[in-house]
């Protein structure tokens, strides 16, 4: 029972990590139909601006993670603007290469300058919290705060705010928010801006407990996919729920059954639904 | 009606200039350096070229290319060290296996489209790396496979034979397999099939009211595209000697994709030029600390917005600008 739970627990702080990227990939994808493989390395270079302000300049981890996410909102914003404006009108195929493209110069460029070691994170929340019997840290505890914190920040900012109205609106018709006045390329970097500001918080959040390096960002994009292709394209709970249902998935079947076949697992179930149904759960057109 | 300017025109010329000058180079280079680039180029510029039938004329983005390259060197690996098989039965073998593979595959990934089918492959192939790391009574997993033989001599019908133990045999046989890969290839795009391969690229509906069969065409151009694959895997597998689990990666695959977009995507001769050109560039810039992925992927963002056609494509549009044929 205490390995369930446990397992449980770390499936839950796993799955929030995997929404907080899959909510990005989802206003990328779902809303302007650019497939960013790059967010992963995104989500890597995230990880590695937090790493660099807490040891190198001795910040405190929570304003380390606030600077990570406002230069990667930078970072987001510039790409799209250099890389994806150009190519808006044209088959996402092109941008898909484009973002091969950049997931060399950000990974391969990680590994020249930070070279191909692990780097470990100076421990921030070590306090042990008793939960239901077994022990866990403080900082997983953390993790799962402030995704639900980030995640409703989102849906109010959304929901609530003219700006967010402006996304929602190109979302559902591209032309006909540009006839309403909506300044379309403006949404276009606000949401490449959000989108790698929430890759770069959720892995500043997990790099106290996993560890650092450039390859960390393959694996996570790849599932990323699955949740959003699972979940529905574009679609904000679909990224949430997905999420952590993988998260959960991924952590009981590591607990229970192996460990070194997981990524074959959710690969695989990936595959199986693009195969049974090619646009993906809830996809209508390709 | 061929007439004979027709049959001398100056591509043909050039072409057949430039398959003397690959046959001759081993006897004025014998630099075992040199030579080492040249079958290096010779063996991605195979793999480029079967990448572009399923991708450059057939349209779909086929990630997974790489895991078939892969697969047909470990199959003849494997077959070679562990069943002790001879190199030519062990080549028709993998050659077989990926193919098998390739139908699996392909008849999954296939029913996708567009970005849908991009992802999926590459999924493929991350799920065959894991596979082939993992299961190591099979492949011996991240340690390798070691001592994979050259091929064995070929004996002729009047006493004496073939041997491939040094760099300029082994050179010719992969330079006769590139010239093969090519031939097919191109009889493939000047064929009706190759016809009905580009009608998909065009457009799939309009292709499939027109009567083509679009799941068994792609079908085809892709069980065809990972059999070129698997044959360039044998020939590396055969020529390094050792295998691991990286060379199945999807790096493998995306310097593939580069060496399609930036030579060309679509055309015959572009992925065989951007292999070459990238290969010999960046085995000659081994000893300068540039990161050459790095470059790569500046690369391959600036094709992709500025010069779409990759060399080959601009070549023409300048060809067609100088010449005045430019349509307005």
């Amino acid at each position: 029972m205490s390995l369930f739970i446990q397992q449980v627990l770390n499936g839950i702080m796993l799955g929030s990590v995997y929404s907080l990227v899959a909510l990005g990939l989802t206003l990328e994808y779902g809303i302007l139909h650019i497939p960013n493989f790059t967010h992963g390395a995104l989500y890597m270079a995230g990880a590695y601006v937090t790493f660099l302000l807490a040891t190198s300049l001795g910040l405190n981890f929570w304003l380390a993670m606030v600077i990570s996410m406002i230069a990667l909102a930078l970072i987001g914003m510039i790409m799209e603007r250099l890389v994806y404006r150009p190519l808006m009108l044209e088959s996402p195929l092109n941008s898909f290469i484009a973002a091969i493209g950049m997931i060399f110069i950000f990974v391969d460029g990680a590994l020249y300058l930070f070279g191909p070691d692990f780097k470990r994170f100076p421990p921030v929340h070590t306090q042990i919290v008793q939960v239901l019997g077994t022990t866990i840290t403080f900082q997983r505890i953390i993790i799962i705060f402030v995704t639900v914190t980030l995640i409703v920040l989102l849906h109010l900012f959304i929901k609530k705010t003219v700006v967010g109205a402006t996304i929602e609106a190109t979302a559902q018709d591209m032309e006909g928010a540009r006839l309403m006045g909506i300044n379309v390329k403006r949404v276009r970097m606000m949401v490449f801006a959000l989108g790698t500001a929430l890759a770069a918080a959720a892995a500043s959040l997990i790099a106290p407990i996993h560890l650092v390096h450039p390859g960390m960002g393959g694996p996570v994009i790849l599932k990323a996919f699955v949740i959003i292709i699972l979940g529905g394209m574009g679609s904000i709970p679909g990224a949430i729920i997905g999420g952590f249902l993988l998260g959960l998935v991924e952590s009981l079947s590591g607990g229970y059954i192996s460990t070194s076949y997981h990524e074959v697992f959710s690969f695989g179930v990936l595959v199986t639904v693009l195969a049974i149904r090619p646009t993906g759960l809830f996809g209508g057109k390709g | 009606m061929k007439t004979l300017s027709h049959l001398y025109s100056p591509k043909r010329l050039a072409v057949l200039l430039l398959i003397l000058l690959g046959f001759t180079i081993p006897f004025f280079v014998t630099s075992r350096f040199y030579l080492h680039i040249l079958i290096m180029c010779c063996l991605w510029g195979m793999a480029a070229t079967s990448m572009n039938l399923i991708m450059g004329y057939t349209g779909q983005v086929n990630l997974a290319h790489g895991a078939f390259f892969g697969i047909g060197a470990y199959a003849a690996g494997l077959l070679m060290l562990k069943l002790g098989l001879n190199f030519w039965p062990a080549l028709v073998l993998a050659c077989i296996i990926t193919m098998a593979l390739g139908f699996c595959i392909g008849i999954l990934a296939l029913r996708t489209k567009g970005s849908y089918f991009a992802i999926g492959t590459m999924c493929f192939n991350v799920i065959i790396t894991v596979i082939i790391d993992s299961w190591e009574e099979l492949t011996e997993g991240a340690r390798g496979l070691l001592g994979i033989p050259r091929p064995s001599a070929i004996p002729l019908p009047f006493g004496g034979e073939i041997t491939f133990t040094s760099m300029p045999s082994y050179y010719y046989l992969v330079l006769i397999s590139l010239l093969l890969t090519l031939l097919v290839i191109y009889r493939i795009v000047h064929s009706m099939l190759g016809r009905s391969f580009m009608a998909i690229r065009g457009n799939e509906e309009l292709a499939e009211s027109l009567g083509i069969h679009a799941m068994r065409t792609k079908l085809l151009s892709f069980l065809i595209s990972t059999v070129f694959a698997g044959l360039a895997g044998v020939l590396y597998a055969s020529y390094i000697g050792f295998l691991s689990p990286e060379i199945s990666d999807y790096h493998i695959t995306f310097e593939f994709l580069i060496f399609c977009m930036i030579g060309g995507l679509g055309t015959l001769g572009g992925p065989l030029i951007g292999a070459f050109l990238l290969t010999v560039v960046s085995e000659l810039l081994q000893g300068i600390a540039i990161p050459r992925l790095v470059a790569y992927g500046f690369l391959l963002v600036i094709t992709i917005i500025f010069l779409r056609g990759g060399i080959v494509g601009g070549a023409q549009m300048l060809w067609l600008r100088v010449s005045g044929k430019e349509r307005r």
